[in-house]
């Protein structure tokens, strides 16, 4: 029995490269457009929740509980084939299998927005509470006391965990290969199906996974250690 | 400056209340302040006096009472906050620099983002503040370079370029290290003498006598009294008063 061989890895990885390849790139794409989508929802999300307005809390309190209290893969089986049900399909001229497409990003931005939100929240709230006040005292509004002093300095204390989550993003996007969408894992599976070999293909994808996280985590406790250097006075 | 004669009223205070839940801070706290004016308030930690002047400016809601400056209540829904604000200036205990900004940033954010005044104007408005205050070389730092006086002097010529008709001071040096508090207190005396209009909560007693025009004493919520600064100090009348002056001086 010979379950792997580094030589049938190496062969099968330049009979499949394009299959590989273009399932890494699917995986940047959907983390970076990801990344985009819930750094700007997770920061709404994050002003809903310390909102003055009590129902507009309850809402955004209850989705980011669920979002973060139940398994991501159990979201895109969820949200996917309830769409399903419902009759609602998303198509576009320019891409075929836009819906899994469409559904898959949908959930893994909504469940990204969740954890940005309570990121964000917690990065505001560790602004000192007089700098909001010296902007008040100046005569700047709320909103404007937010964009030019609050979130700014929110974001340096957020950066490090906020980079953490996109890096996580990038593993993550393996399980919306569930509902078909051909990004890295889905690849491995069907190369796993075309050439009968189970262990290779999946290792292969682990690899390029690893190229693609490692390098990013690295450069996140490096930026992590040059901010902490910045800060303390 | 203790023979300031008595200019029109800027600020008038009448009946302040402000309430933390059950616990009552301020019980009716009546006051006139008058233009070029400067008043010290001193008391006891806990007296209620940091939540006086913070009820000025609105930071604190007051709970009753009304508040009219320059001949306008602040302490309703219709006044506009923010417009009132850039005419009240305040100086905090901690400096509250923004440290996500540059000295010259922290002094020309509000004049440019507020008062839309350009920028080339905010910025040669903040060098001659900062010359003032001696801090001119510091203009492109971060405020975590500077040290505590060097900062609260910022904070000042911060509050100064919108160009208020009165200045807060919450204890202004009491975060300092002792020897930074005269660098201070040497601006503040400047901006006295040239007829800036002051409320400062302060413990430097030295800074009461010799700069202020009036003193007030508030314990337990009110004023338990007011006097310019020869009689406040010689002659006090009230007990809590004379107990207090004991011990700090």
């Amino acid at each position: 029995m010979d379950l792997f061989s580094l030589t049938r890895m190496a062969a099968l990885f330049s009979k499949y490269s394009d299959h590989f390849l273009h399932g890494a790139w699917m995986a940047l794409v959907l983390s970076l457009i990801t990344v985009v989508l819930s750094t700007i929802l997770g920061t709404l999300f994050a002003l809903c929740k310390m909102s003055k307005i009590a129902p507009l809390r309850w809402i955004v309190s209850a989705y980011i509980e669920v979002f973060r209290s139940t398994p991501l893969m159990v979201q895109v089986m969820v949200i996917y084939f309830g769409a399903a049900a419902m009759g609602v399909k998303v198509s576009v001229p320019f891409m075929k299998d836009f819906n899994s497409f469409f559904w898959g990003l949908l959930v893994l931005v909504l469940n990204s927005s969740a954890y940005v939100a309570e990121i964000v929240r917690s990065g505001i709230g560790a602004v000192d509470g007089g700098q909001i006040e010296a902007a008040r005292s100046l005569g700047m509004s709320h909103a404007l006391a937010l964009k030019m002093v609050v979130l700014p300095q929110a974001l340096r204390n957020i950066l490090p965990a906020l980079m953490n989550e996109f890096v996580s993003i990038i593993k993550e996007t393996s399980i919306v290969s569930l509902v078909g969408i051909s990004e890295l894992m889905f690849s491995a599976k069907d190369v796993v199906s075309i050439s009968y070999r189970t262990l290779e293909p999946y290792v292969i994808a682990a690899i390029i996974y690893f190229i693609m996280v490692f390098p990013l985590s690295k450069l996140v406790s490096y930026i992590e250690r040059r901010l902490s250097a910045s800060v303390t006075r | 400056m203790s023979h300031v004669k008595l200019n029109e009223v800027l600020l008038e205070v009448r009946g302040l209340e402000k309430h933390f839940g059950h616990l009552e801070v301020l019980k009716g706290i009546d006051i006139d302040i008058h233009k070029g004016e400067v008043v010290a308030v001193i008391g006891p930690s806990g007296s209620g006096k940091s939540t006086f002047i913070r009820c000025l400016n609105r930071l604190e809601e007051p709970t009753a009472g009304t508040i009219i400056f320059e001949g306008q209540q602040i302490n309703t829904k219709k006044a506009d906050i923010d417009k009132i604000r850039q005419k009240i200036g305040m100086v905090f205990q901690n400096f509250n620099l923004f440290s996500n900004m540059t000295i010259l940033q922290n002094i020309t954010a509000a004049p440019i983002n507020v008062k839309k005044l350009a920028k080339a104007d905010a910025e040669a408005r903040a060098m001659t503040l900062l010359e003032r205050v001696g801090l001119a070389d510091k203009a492109a730092e971060y405020p975590v370079r500077l040290s505590g006086g060097q900062r609260q002097r910022v904070a000042i010529a911060r509050a100064l370029a919108m160009d208020p008709d009165i200045l807060l001071f919450d204890e202004p040096t009491s975060a300092l290290d002792p020897e930074m508090v005269g660098e201070v207190l040497n601006v503040m005396k400047e901006l006295a003498v040239e007829g800036m209009t002051m409320v400062v909560v302060t413990h430097e007693m030295g800074f009461a006598r010799e700069v202020s025009d009036r003193v007030i004493f508030i314990d337990q919520g009110i004023i338990q009294e007011e006097a310019p600064p020869a009689e406040f100090f010689t002659n006090p009348k009230n007990p809590r008063l004379k107990d207090f002056l004991n011990k700090v001086l």
